[in-house]
């Protein structure tokens, strides 16, 4: 399908809602080519490719809602598909805050390049994609004799979006995306098996790191994991390597949307204009980012994209309001969920920050734990090194951090200057003073 | 809502879009469906699957020729057609739907350990044909193969229900949100919101190899969630409680109905005098139920033999080796009546069975699928499972649970002196190779003095899978059965599963809490 197919197909189906007894419809269809390769004992250990296509589609009846997705796209079974969607919508309560946005929020220009889409994409061979993936693997293995496992893995995206809206927005995307690096895994005495990961993810080929980089890095990360035990709880000033930080602003995400203010689940609520972390802490959602992984003009809902500052100092600024949600509020809708997440970056490096730490661990991951955001309340499990005297000591793991983000975030004491590049939040390493850790 | 993923690993950074990610259950509306099929449900036999997906025996064998044409030693076909509807209340009204149809062919083809994999939506000959061309590249030789003789494998019905999904419209459904919503309101007057879900799914697939077998199944699945927010003194709690099988309708009975509305809220308002345990070690008694996700993480992925195939499992070389005492016993099993996890046969057309991971305390079978089966030459433990036609097989778990053992609920809870009754949980995720695994402890409460103290919530749990497994020192005689909808996540693949337990004593875990 090409972009006047699609674009076809969407109209099409939109005005088939409408014909069936829809006031008003939204209808997308997307497509994806998406290749896969896994690697590992010198040879291909998984070769996937294939192109996905579905039709998404929002109907409004007399303010009932509902919408529908299908990847069957024959004509006579879309028919009755979107003619079962309509009938059975009419059985839903009315709700008057069900209408589509007011045309006023849609962008006023859809066509400004944020260089999403790699030309170099249509030029790749197989040959190529398992070449890389083949130096990954080598370049981890030759690292050292005590790594029993490497899996190395390339992947590449072309993706394309075309959605309409009945009341006047009309709406096309399309990117790339490509990932590649390796999972390591090393013998340790006691007979565990640590293992770890570097992958990286962007939107252009030749911004993927070379594969001696990807390969490198996984290895070390999975080797200095060697002798990993845990330690006794206590409060420890905590350092979260960029990578990972992502998770601790999480305890916030759920809480911002308008959802959760509505909904009486955000320990957010009435927290706007306030101070709700250390002033350290200045979050901006900036959608033009060129090449960013999550740049965009118009969000799921048409609404036109800004940039905006989400927390200023410490200070909550705004919350992530969707059409619907905004109506039941009274509130002007912003957007329901952030593009690209940047700081206000501090001047040290990670390792500049171990240096002044005198007794700490540097978390490197998370795993498991969840966060109430009703409440505030985390726990999370963690894997890291201890840190003594700005020096690293020792891995640790099998520990948890528990507390709630209405202290944590006031612990909040320094931003690293290492914005985690192969992601939409470009989240730094972060310092935290006097956190609760549990071990033995 | 209800849905709980437990995931291995981040492969990406763990942040990347979590409110967009947020788990939207992809449930719907119901007419829709009856748009496909004149037969349906377990009624359906060979011919009418063929009749479904538009296929003969024709295209089916050119589509092998494509495959294997170079040089391939295994091919399969899976057929599937994927049903989902969901209609919400919020507000104390329904209004809200969504449905999901999902249909098409994966087509995989194995040289050896290695796999090439592609799918089209478009069920035709050419589409498949080509899709056959690009998996067929995991080998690179030629080669001609001759007709296939395609035998159908008869698989029993682990969950038959009374009525298809596709035969219950949205206006059925609508009532037994609103009595639930009533109900819930009804129950304590500190209930300010209430969030409810109805999902139903179906799930026809036919899976075809190139050796000759043939196999169906039809898959049915309900559930209904529900969350509650409560509010006391200016302070806000929120809790759920949520039914989920492979169901009909005729699941909900009154009965269900009621608890659905009593046990979200009884969860809720206890938070409102919940504590923080201490931090650190201490002896932990999991409840009944839907513990058995200490099992899932702690020892179930670890035996799953693709990750011991590729040497990276802690348990990879510790087959028919003590690693628990010998009134522990594990199994997993495909095989329970409409259970979550259960399903009439794999999704590479292997019959399922109860596989034991651990007998009377020693460690007996991994988790099969075709590739590790061949790669240490053993039967498949039908463990082959994928999320969609979209998606490679791979060994996953199916109901993981614990056989009960010698011990009384009331003694164990009596012998600890000083620790944690875990009750209700809302995830869990591991490290395959170190062992180290997680679950998040929703609520539950202390124990002091042989006693159930003051509930407690939000703390994560962290453990070393064959350590834990070590300091199981009691069993009960109470297995039961989780009765929520989980989902297990493994390498970007979401399956349902469930899990059990007896009530059972580690004697040392540590707690995530505050000092005292």
């Amino acid at each position: 399908m090409n972009n006047n197919n699609r674009t076809e197909l969407a109209e099409w189906a939109m005005d088939y809602a409408l014909k069936c007894g829809a006031d008003e419809s939204v209808a997308s269809v997307y497509n994806s080519r998406d290749i896969e390769i896994e690697y590992r004992d010198k040879k291909l250990d998984k070769l996937q490719e294939s192109t996905q296509n579905s039709l998404n589609l929002q109907i409004y009846v007399s303010h009932r809602y509902s919408s529908h997705s299908t990847s069957d796209l024959r004509k006579e079974e879309l028919k009755k598909f979107i003619e079962e969607a309509v009938a059975s919508t009419k059985y839903l309560t009315e709700d008057t805050f069900r209408s589509l946005p007011d045309p006023k929020y849609y962008p006023a220009k859809t066509d400004i390049d944020l260089k999403l889409n790699d030309s170099s994409y249509k030029t790749i061979d197989s040959a190529e994609r398992v070449k890389i993936a083949s130096e990954i693997e080598k370049e981890a293995m030759a690292v050292s004799d005590q790594i029993i496992s490497t899996t190395s893995g390339y992947y590449d995206s072309y993706y394309e979006n075309v959605r309409v809206h009945s009341n006047g927005f009309k709406g096309e995307s399309n990117g790339t995306v490509f990932s590649a690096g390796a999972e390591v895994t090393v013998k340790d005495k006691d007979g565990g098996r640590p293992e770890d990961w570097f992958y990286a993810t962007t939107r252009f080929k030749n911004e993927i790191p070379s594969p001696e980089i990807l390969g490198r890095e996984a290895a070390k990360r999975a080797l200095r994991k060697i002798g990993q035990k845990k330690i006794e709880s206590g409060k420890y000033t905590m350092l979260v390597e960029n990578r990972a930080s992502g998770r601790m602003l999480s305890v916030f995400s759920g809480a911002m949307t308008a959802r959760a203010i509505q909904q009486k689940s955000s320990f957010l609520d009435g927290m706007l204009d306030k101070k709700i972390a250390s002033e350290k802490l200045t979050v901006i959602d900036d959608p033009f980012i060129e090449k960013g992984m999550g740049s965009k003009l118009f969000d799921g809902e048409g609404l036109a994209a800004k940039k905006r500052v989400i927390i200023d100092k410490g200070v909550l600024k705004y919350y992530f309001v969707d059409n619907y949600y905004g109506k039941k509020l009274g509130w002007e809708p912003t957007t329901g969920s952030p593009s690209n997440l940047v700081f206000e970056y501090g001047t040290k490096s990670l390792d500049e920050l171990v240096k002044d730490i005198k007794k700490g661990i540097l978390v490197n991951g998370f795993i498991g734990g969840n966060s109430n955001s009703t409440t505030g309340d985390f726990s999370f499990g963690i894997v890291g090194l201890l840190i003594e005297n700005g020096t690293i000591i020792k891995p640790v793991n099998e520990m948890n951090i528990s507390g709630n983000a209405k202290e944590v975030w006031n612990q909040f004491v320094e931003m690293g200057n290492d914005p985690y590049m192969y992601s939409s939040w470009r989240v730094p390493s972060m310092l935290f003073e006097d956190i609760q850790f549990s071990g033995i | 809502m209800g849905q709980k993923i437990s995931r291995r690993k981040f492969i990406e950074n763990g942040s990347k879009g979590l409110i967009a990610a947020a788990v939207i259950p992809s449930f719907l509306s119901s007419d829709i469906t009856k748009a496909f099929a004149a037969t349906k449900g377990e009624t359906m036999k060979l011919n009418d699957y063929y009749d479904h997906f538009g296929i003969n025996e024709k295209m089916i064998q050119e589509v092998f020729t494509e495959a294997l044409s170079r040089g391939g030693d295994y091919c399969d076909l899976f057929f599937e057609h994927n049903i989902a509807n969901y209609i919400g209340l919020e507000d104390k009204e329904v209004n809200r739907a969504y449905s999901n149809v999902s249909f098409g062919v994966g087509i995989r083809v194995l040289k050896g350990d290695q796999t090439g994999y592609s799918f089209t939506e478009e069920i035709t000959p050419n589409a498949m044909k080509l899709a056959a061309q690009t998996a067929a590249n995991i080998a690179n030789g030629s080669k001609k193969i001759g007709p296939v003789e395609l035998k159908l494998r008869e698989t029993p019905n682990y969950y038959p229900i009374n009525t298809p999904w596709e035969e219950i419209s949205i206006n059925q459904k609508i009532p037994y949100l609103q009595q639930i919503n009533e109900k819930v309101f009804a129950e304590d007057k500190r209930v300010i919101k209430a969030n409810i879900w109805f999902s139903n799914e179906t799930s026809y697939s036919l899976v075809i190899t190139s050796e000759g077998v043939v196999a169906y199944d039809y898959r049915p699945m309900g559930q209904i969630s529900v969350s509650v927010n409560a509010e006391q003194d200016g302070k806000r709690e929120q809790n759920y409680f949520d039914l989920s099988g492979r169901r009909g309708i005729e699941f909900f009975t009154p009965e269900n109905i009621d608890r659905l509305a009593k046990e979200p809220v009884r969860r809720t308002i206890a938070l409102f005098e919940a504590v923080k345990p201490e931090a650190g070690e201490m002896e932990v008694v999991l409840a009944a139920g839907s513990s058995g996700i200490l099992l899932h993480e702690a020892i179930g992925h670890g035996m799953e033999a693709d990750f011991n195939r590729k040497n990276i499992s802690i348990f990879a070389d510790k087959i028919n080796k003590p690693v628990a005492e010998s009134f522990v016993s594990i199994v997993d099993d495909g095989t329970n009546p409409n259970i979550r996890g259960s399903i009439n046969v794999d999704d590479e057309a292997n019959s399922t069975e109860k596989t034991f991971l651990v007998e009377n305390g020693i460690l007996r079978s991994y988790l099969h699928d075709r590739i590790s089966a061949q790669h240490y030459k053993v039967n498949p433990t039908g463990s082959g499972r994928r999320q969609s036609f979209r998606h490679v097989p791979q060994p996953r778990m199916r109901n993981t649970y614990m056989l009960p053992g010698p011990h009384k609920k009331d003694e164990i809870i009596a012998s600890v002196k000083k620790g944690i009754y875990a009750e209700m949980f809302t995830n869990g995720q591991v490290f395959i190779g170190a062992g180290d695994f997680t679950f998040y402890v929703k609520s539950g409460f202390l124990i002091e003095d042989g006693k159930l103290t003051k509930p407690i919530k939000d703390v994560n749990i962290i453990g070393n899978g064959p350590q834990v497994l070590k300091d199981i020192v009691m069993v009960g005689d109470d297995l039961a059965m989780a009765e929520g909808g989980w989902t297990c996540g493994k390498n970007g693949q979401g399956v349902p599963v469930s899990m059990g337990l007896p009530t059972v004593k580690v004697s040392k875990i540590t707690v995530g809490g505050v000092q005292s």
